[in-house]
């Protein structure tokens, strides 16, 4: 019996996800073109279809290296970004998953769904036009979707004559704001700091080469600070274990099952470890219905396993014969999820119809389905200023607002700022079942 | 078994202290839990899904991440190739037989049939291909079988409009892809509320880029058509590339049959699919042409690509995979 599957195995961190947000015209197209031109991960059919492209946009010879991200026949045409994008490049060091955020349409709805998943934000500030508005609300959005590291690039510098002076001016403006910002601790209680990079996008100083006109910075160059960041201070084994019910593998009335001679009683609780570590032989409680019971065994296809960490998708065999079904949470019984049926949430509103009190949704959460009911909208933060107002009527599209919610069956849960996985559920329209709303448990 | 996991095995706690040794998943099986967390989604959520398989690489492992998300149990879905009559005889055959070896059933739709019975009109002269006629194909099949999900190997590292594309793509009843009207996607919440009639296609391996797959590939040593690994065959050039020569196909002027050595990026249909120039004849091999390839998989291999800009956008809309 292995301990552990092949392919793990004692690393930091070699699969970094991150996202780019800014303003319109910050650049970010540019930036992450930049990226993948330097870092030599652009293919040459994919260089040559830019090579046309940008000519026939009329650009005297130089490549639009935006045109690498830009995917769709309206983007390219009108020159903005209309949707999350997603790349990939690697390095010797690291490979990376980008989630490229457009800045002005829907801004609440794609920043928070690239932010998501990322463990590094990238937030684009054009150092002529200074902090705007936009690139506070993503920072704000970032820290709110408890992403671990922020790094400030301030673009465009070639435009200020590369001016050291300006870039601090711009650093100070921006960590006065910073303040007011929920940052991520360490696991070992230490706040981290906004990480400060100048670079100019366009002419490729300080995001894969080091700039020969800015001596002055000497911090590390962008991809050197993407390829170098330490996010894994939530290794499963500091976090509760928490393994959401997928799916029931239950082989025994099939004809297959038979001629691969599997017992006859399996009953395997599959699915995927959404935090922490568990043990064969581990004692368990089954949420919300509080049956206890031991891990009997740690199933996968390549055998079974003295032990499993997050994110391993993996089938789980209990001692003793509960009713265990989709939706419920496997956790140790010394560090249970909370349980219940009214929950408050930062809401962040993504449909032209608002959220309104009284209103009845679907609530996704984990692998469960419940339908939700909104009993007080509690009050919307306002992004200018980061405070939150009084109890407000409806939440509009883009808004952010503490929502008051029931719903039809327990849920068992983790406040968000602890458990990104299990503090966090989508919202369907019952009619339209358009994804509507997102949520982060309080 | 690795140092870390052997540590692990002998004195935990020991193991635990050591910050440097602390094991974590690789991003290979990072991504293949993903993957199969989504395959379990579809599972789970839907009353009828299928799961579309070509004999290709990116399918490959899609049966293999289906054998790890549900055995000892049988695949609660059917598999499906949309066959245009027009694949390597090769993969034809790896297909039934790979079929065969896993106990699971195969529905093939056939583009001859959809031509037969008037359903689609081919294309004529030596240029001729069923790319586009495979959508027709695709979607009767989903009707007639009422598949309410498809999974398939598609991934968004292939090409641009598919790098904006959802895990979970939701098609309306026409089938089509409406690129401005897509669900936010959040955190690992899959939303697969459908009416009757759509249908969503859900791509496990989205994020996986051409090199995962052949490490993957490579890491569970699967086995692939022999047509993914250079062998000599007689080959013609069209505009760059080289087209395999099979009975019926027809030349134009100052085009010859010649013998070259090859081996496939892509599995399509031998009408549209170039082979490229290469010594590789195992999976390191290939493995290592991939890594150090200037060129992507469509760029090289797939005339489809080449029409437009926006070829496989348009293509999506109106309901292609």
């Amino acid at each position: 019996m292995r301990a552990l599957l092949p392919g793990v195995r004692a690393v930091t961190l070699d699969l970094l996800r991150f996202t780019t947000a800014g303003a319109v015209d910050d650049g970010k197209s540019t930036l992450i073109g930049r990226l993948l031109y330097d870092s030599k991960q652009v293919f040459d059919d994919q260089l040559e279809h830019v090579a046309i492209a940008s000519e026939r946009r009329g650009g005297a010879g130089a490549l639009d290296l935006a045109l690498l991200t830009d995917g769709l026949r309206a983007e390219r045409e009108q020159g903005i970004t209309i949707d999350v994008a997603y790349r990939y490049f690697a390095t010797p060091a690291r490979r990376f998953i980008i989630a490229d955020c457009p800045g002005h349409q829907q801004y609440t709805r794609n920043m928070v769904t690239g932010a998501s998943t990322a463990d590094v934000a990238v937030v684009l500030i054009d150092a002529r036009r200074g902090v705007l508005e936009q690139s506070k609300r993503h920072a704000f959005l970032s820290t709110l979707l408890g992403i671990p590291r922020l790094v400030v690039a301030i673009n465009k510098m070639d435009l200020v004559d590369y001016s050291r002076e300006r870039f601090a001016e711009l650093v100070a403006e921006f960590e006065r704001f910073a303040r007011k910002l929920q940052l991520q601790t360490h696991g070992d209680g230490v706040k981290h700091g906004i990480t400060y990079v100048p670079i100019s996008a366009l002419r490729g100083d300080n995001v894969v080469e080091r700039s020969a006109q800015m001596d002055w910075y000497e911090g590390p160059v962008l991809l050197e600070f993407l390829e170098t960041v330490d996010v894994a201070y939530d290794h499963p084994y500091e976090r509760p274990a928490r393994f959401p019910v997928q799916w029931v593998i239950r082989p025994a009335a099939s004809a297959s099952a038979a001629a691969t001679g599997v017992a006859s009683d399996y009953r395997g609780y599959a699915g995927q470890l959404a935090s922490g570590a568990l043990q064969r032989g581990d004692e368990v409680v089954v949420l919300p219905g509080g049956g206890r019971t031991r891990i009997a065994a740690i199933d996968t296809y390549d055998g079974q396993l003295e032990e499993a960490l997050a994110p391993m998708s993996l089938t789980l065999l209990l001692e003793d014969e509960l009713d265990v079904s989709r939706g419920e949470l496997i956790c140790r019984p010394d560090e249970p999820a909370l349980v219940g049926r009214e929950l408050e949430a930062d809401v962040c509103w993504m449909s032209e119809h608002a959220l309104q009190a009284r209103g009845r949704y679907v609530l996704k959460h984990t692998t469960r389905s419940a339908t939700a009911i909104v009993d007080q909208i509690a009050d919307r933060v306002d992004v200018h200023t980061l405070e939150r107002t009084e109890p407000a009527a409806e939440l509009a599209l883009n808004d952010i607002g503490r929502v008051r919610l029931r719903t039809s069956v327990p849920l068992a849960f983790d406040p968000y700022a602890r458990n990104r996985r299990t503090g966090s559920f989508i919202l369907i329209d019952e009619a339209s079942n358009e994804t509507v709303g997102a949520g982060l448990i309080n | 078994m690795s140092v870390a996991a052997a540590q692990l095995g002998g004195a935990q706690a020991q193991a635990r202290a050591l910050h440097a040794a602390r094991p974590l998943l690789s991003h290979l099986r990072a991504l293949e839990s993903e993957a199969i967390h989504v395959m379990r989604e579809v599972a789970a959520e839907f009353e009828r899904p299928a799961l579309l398989f070509s004999g290709g690489k990116d399918s490959i492992v899609l049966l293999r991440l289906a054998e790890k998300a549900f055995r000892p149990a049988p695949f609660p879905f059917p598999l499906m190739h949309v066959d245009t009559g027009h694949n390597f005889p090769e993969v034809i055959e790896f297909r039934d037989r790979h079929v065969r070896e896993l106990g699971e059933h195969l529905i093939v739709a056939s583009v001859q049939e959809s031509i037969d019975r008037g359903r689609v009109v081919e294309e004529q002269g030596p240029r001729a291909s069923r790319n586009q006629l495979q959508t027709v194909t695709l979607l009767d099949a989903i009707a007639e079988h009422g598949f309410d999900a498809v999974l398939g190997g598609a991934r968004r590292d292939e090409e641009r409009a598919r790098a904006k594309e959802r895990v979970f793509s939701f098609r309306d009843d026409f089938g089509q892809w409406d690129p401005k009207r897509q669900r936010p996607e959040l955190w690992n919440l899959y939303n697969g509320r459908i009416r009757r009639g759509e249908n969503v296609r859900v791509f496990p391996i989205s994020n996986w880029t051409e090199l995962d797959v052949w490490e993957y590939i490579d890491e569970e040593q699967l086995e692939v058509p022999s047509i993914y690994f250079a062998h000599e065959r007689p080959v013609f050039r069209r505009d760059g590339m080289l087209y395999a020569w099979r009975d019926g196909a027809e030349l134009i002027d100052g085009e010859r049959v010649f013998s070259e050595t090859v081996r496939y990026r892509t599995v399509g249909d031998m009408t549209c699919t170039g082979g490229v120039l290469s010594q590789a004849r195992t999976l390191r091999e290939v493995v290592a042409e991939i890594a150090a390839t200037r060129v992507t998989e469509r760029g090289e291999t797939r005339a489809d690509d080449r029409v437009s800009e926006a070829a496989m956008e348009d293509r999506k809309k109106a309901g292609y995979f």
